[in-house]
């Protein structure tokens, strides 16, 4: 019970009004950058923190973190409503986020995407608060076979996500792995496919790609549809958030599904990012609705939302605990430590008690306001989608170039993001789905990276995967589904010889393009 | 454990009282100086070639904290990571910024290391040298209870021990932590280490933490706080002398009761450059500027903590030293390189 009475006088720290006030500019400046692309939420916390060397370290924090909760939040916003996704891990949320803003339901699926994320943070912080000191210790057991198992797991939970031709969704995986692989080899040192072009030193950065793929190709296809958003007939209803509210308790399994990948994607620190897909993937093979994923289903919305914000935060602790960052915006924060003074590690629990307890019951209270925030503004959000087309086309384009420009400082990738935009464009036409190659681009390095490791260190020998209960169950439930759709494809096709199915346009996203 | 506690609040109070007492005086030291001489007129961009979260980042972030704190430069500095292809990528920019006086970045090894080791076309004789700032050390560390106390006897242990059994973590793939594995697989010979390349020092020091290696060289920075938990132990410092802080770091060390290598019966010594450059054909005033300001920054109580938290050796140099310090590191990363086997084609 140390725990609780230190949560309460960590409440002490967090309630007072001045933090109080610095808890809503926080929230409200993360959201805004978290609806800019580009910007995201590890430019603008490092942007922000030079205002607060003037604080306590405890207020200033709390003013971080807070902007780090407003930027998860905020990332739903773009990828629902335009389906530009802000944060690699709002991706999986465009998947049925976006077709529901399509069909006029943008502030159900705002609302269904906020009320997830707070629940998947909930549940990470009473996490942290009793489990923290346990926890710390698992994720050391993590080394480099331990990572490559979790990509395999993402990998593999997403196989199969598009209804359409396999080979088209291992042809678009596949040149995501390949456009991963362009930069600089980490392995060796020694740089690949950049064909002495100075600018392909740096890769294909992942935001680029989707800015590109999903906002320009999204902006191309409406063109082609009659120049306006098929949301635009959107009904603004005040009620909305008690509405969808009556039908998110009857996902609570996806939810609690969910919060159980993004607190052990968090912890492990496989992050944000594939504790979303493989959220998404899982929701989708255990739904009742399976099928209609990718169409606008609100399960869809639900199961990354509140996994990436479940890792969100239980990033935190790896980050607190053991210094090493779960995310980026956790990297650009644990500079922060070092300039108040504070040592990440092992000793912060001990020797800074007031700090630590002062941000967990922060990550309570700004969820909290957060939350209240961003739901009031849901039908204004919605409203959005209700400016013609002609205007908001326009600056959806700018912003789209300021997030590519923001990435590097350069304008080589805004040209790239033009080339994506026209590549998402084709793709969708040809039937050929986008998320694998997002997928691909995203955690495609990082797999490599974590299996080379993995062999370097076994010299060679595959059985490092079999190693321990832990990579040996995760490698084996990885690949188990992984030959899932396989294995129930070839019992179907024997046990239906002579009726194909009928192909249908493959990808998430898509279906409802065509329609 | 009390004991720690209160330190650290008084460096807090002291770090504190020094902000009012120091401004005044600089600033009027300033004043005269800045009559006839350059001033930057737009925000100063500091390039970091490295990613998020690293030393160079750590460093580079705390300068333009410090700058903003004290009040030190007219105009603020924005700092930017362009990490890319081993640093690659700043350095590019900088070398295309040719006479722009507000760009400046701050180096580590893969000033040397990069270009060599890929071939891409730039070298510090592109850029301005300014200053530097300290030398970071690197250091031997290993679980806190493995069997050895002496550099030596781990030397002796990787010697008896199969080949490529023992397992040296770093970060980065030809740069320098795996330069000194190499170095120390001269002492180990014919047995050599496997080297596993990671992202980043932290994710080095937890990966030694777990047992997943059995060694690392991370800069003193990145692996303080599991040494002070416990759970690592330094075996030896790769420096010529000892570290000169004497303030307990555990219950029983403090950074200057780490044997250097060499007295552990390792004779191997390397440090890393944290330096900082400009673009070339920048003029002489606009150097002095830059010089100027990190003078100020060395001399605020925040910097003397921050070296003293991760034991640099705080060696300053501008001018003509620099640039012949520069001059024969480069040549060294050269030789070192080339023995290693590590150097890009026709380099």
């Amino acid at each position: 019970m140390d725990e609780i009475s230190s949560l309460i006088g960590g409440f002490k720290v967090a309630l007072s009004f001045y933090n109080l006030a610095l808890m809503l500019v926080g929230i409200l400046l993360g959201v805004i950058i978290g609806v800019l692309p580009g910007l995201g939420g590890a430019n603008g916390v490092a942007i922000l923190l030079p205002l607060t060397f003037g604080m306590p370290p405890t207020s200033a924090i709390i003013m971080l973190s807070c902007i780090y909760w407003g930027a998860l939040f905020g990332g739903a916003i773009t990828s629902i409503l335009f389906n530009i996704p802000g944060e690699p891990w709002s991706v999986a949320t465009t998947f049925d986020g976006h077709p529901m803003a399509q069909r006029g339901r943008a502030d159900e699926a705002l609302t269904a995407a906020f009320t997830s994320s707070f629940v998947g943070a909930l549940v990470a912080v009473i996490l942290i608060t009793f489990l923290a000191p346990i926890i710390a210790k698992f994720a050391l057991q993590f080394g480099p076979a331990e990572f490559f198992s979790v990509f395999f797991l993402t990998f593999a939970s997403f196989v199969g996500m598009g209804r359409g031709s396999p080979f088209k969704v291992l042809a678009a995986m596949c040149l995501g792995f390949a456009l991963g692989a362009v930069g600089l080899d980490k392995m060796t040192g020694t740089l690949r496919m950049t064909f002495g072009h100075d600018e392909l030193l740096v890769g294909f950065d992942f935001l680029i790609a989707v800015i590109g793929l999903f906002g320009i190709g999204e902006i191309l296809s409406s063109m082609e549809s009659g120049l306006k958003f098929q949301g635009s007939h959107a009904v603004i209803r005040l009620d909305a958030v008690l509405q969808t509210w009556k039908q998110l308790i009857k996902y609570w399994p996806t939810s609690l599904r969910s919060c159980i990948v993004g607190c052990w994607m968090g912890i492990t620190p496989g992050g944000a990012t594939p504790a979303s897909f493989m959220s998404y993937g899982l929701a989708k093979r255990f739904s009742k609705r399976g099928g209609n994923f990718g169409k606008g289903e609100i399960e869809g919305v639900v199961a990354p939302e509140t996994a990436a914000h479940a890792a969100g935060t239980s990033a935190l602790l790896p980050m607190l605990t053991l210094g090493i960052p779960g995310s980026p915006t956790a990297a650009v924060l644990l500079g922060g430590l070092l300039i108040w003074g504070l040592q990440p590690g092992p000793m912060l629990f001990v020797e800074q008690k007031e700090f630590v307890w002062g941000l967990i019951a922060s990550m309570y209270l700004g969820n909290i306001v957060g939350l209240i925030v961003v739901l009031t503004c849901v039908p204004l959000f919605a409203a959005i989608l209700r400016v013609p087309f002609s205007i908001i086309a326009p600056v959806i384009l700018v912003i789209c170039a300021v997030g590519a420009y923001t990435v590097h400082n350069s304008m080589f990738d805004v040209w790239m993001m033009l080339v994506f935009g026209a590549v998402g464009y084709v793709f969708t036409k040809l039937g050929y789905p986008l998320p694998p190659l997002v997928l691909a681009i995203v955690l495609g390095d990082k797999a490599e990276e974590s299996f080379r490791q993995a062999m370097l260190s076994s010299q060679g020998s595959l059985t490092i995967f079999w190693s321990n209960w832990l990579v040996g169950s995760i490698m084996t439930l990885g690949t188990i589904l992984l030959f899932w759709p396989a294995a129930t494809w070839l019992i179907d096709k024997m046990r239906t010889t002579s009726s194909r199915p009928v192909p249908a346009p493959a990808g998430a996203a898509v279906v409802d393009r065509e329609r | 454990m009390a004991r720690q506690n209160s330190s650290r609040l008084t460096r807090f109070g002291a770090a504190a009282l020094g902000l009012g007492a120091l401004a005044a005086p600089q600033l009027m030291q300033a004043s005269p100086a800045a009559a006839q001489s350059w001033e930057p007129t737009r925000p100063i961009q500091f390039i970091i070639p490295a990613g998020t979260g690293g030393g160079a980042d750590q460093m580079a972030r705390f300068i333009q904290g410090v700058v903003a704190k004290h009040n030190l430069s007219k105009q603020p500095i924005v700092t930017l990571n362009k990490g890319g292809g081993a640093g690659a990528e700043g350095f590019l920019e900088v070398k295309k910024s040719a006479g722009d006086p507000h760009t400046i970045i701050i180096t580590l090894s893969n000033l040397f290391t990069t270009p060599l080791a890929t071939g891409v076309p730039f070298s510090w004789k592109d850029l301005t040298p300014v200053a530097m700032l300290a030398l970071d050390q690197f250091v031997l560390w290993v679980p806190a209870d493995a069997p050895y106390n002496v550099a030596k006897d781990y030397i002796a242990a990787v010697k008896a021990g199969e080949d490529k059994s023992f397992k040296m973590g770093g970060t980065g793939s030809k740069q320098e932590d795996q330069i000194i594995t190499v170095a120390l697989e001269k002492l180990t010979a014919p047995k050599k280490f496997t080297y596993i390349p990671f992202g980043g020092g932290g994710a080095v020091a937890v990966q030694l933490v777990g047992k997943h290696i059995n060694s690392s060289v991370n800069n003193p920075i990145e692996a303080v706080s599991q040494w002070k938990a416990g759970a690592l132990k330094p075996l030896c410092i790769f420096d010529a002398k000892r570290s000169i802080y004497t303030d307990k770091v555990t219950a029983t060390m403090a950074w200057s009761d780490i044997p250097t290598c060499k007295e552990g019966g390792v004779d191997t010594e390397y440090q890393m450059l944290r330096g900082i450059f400009m673009p070339p054909g920048v003029k002489p005033e606009q150097v002095a500027y830059y010089v100027d300001l990190f003078k100020k920054v060395m001399a605020t109580d925040d910097w003397k903590r921050f070296m003293q938290d991760g034991a640099f050796n705080q060696t300053f140099m501008t001018g003509d030293a620099f640039k012949t310090w520069v001059a024969a590191n480069d040549q060294r990363h050269h030789e070192l390189m080339k023995e290693a086997g590590f150097l890009a084609p026709g380099k």
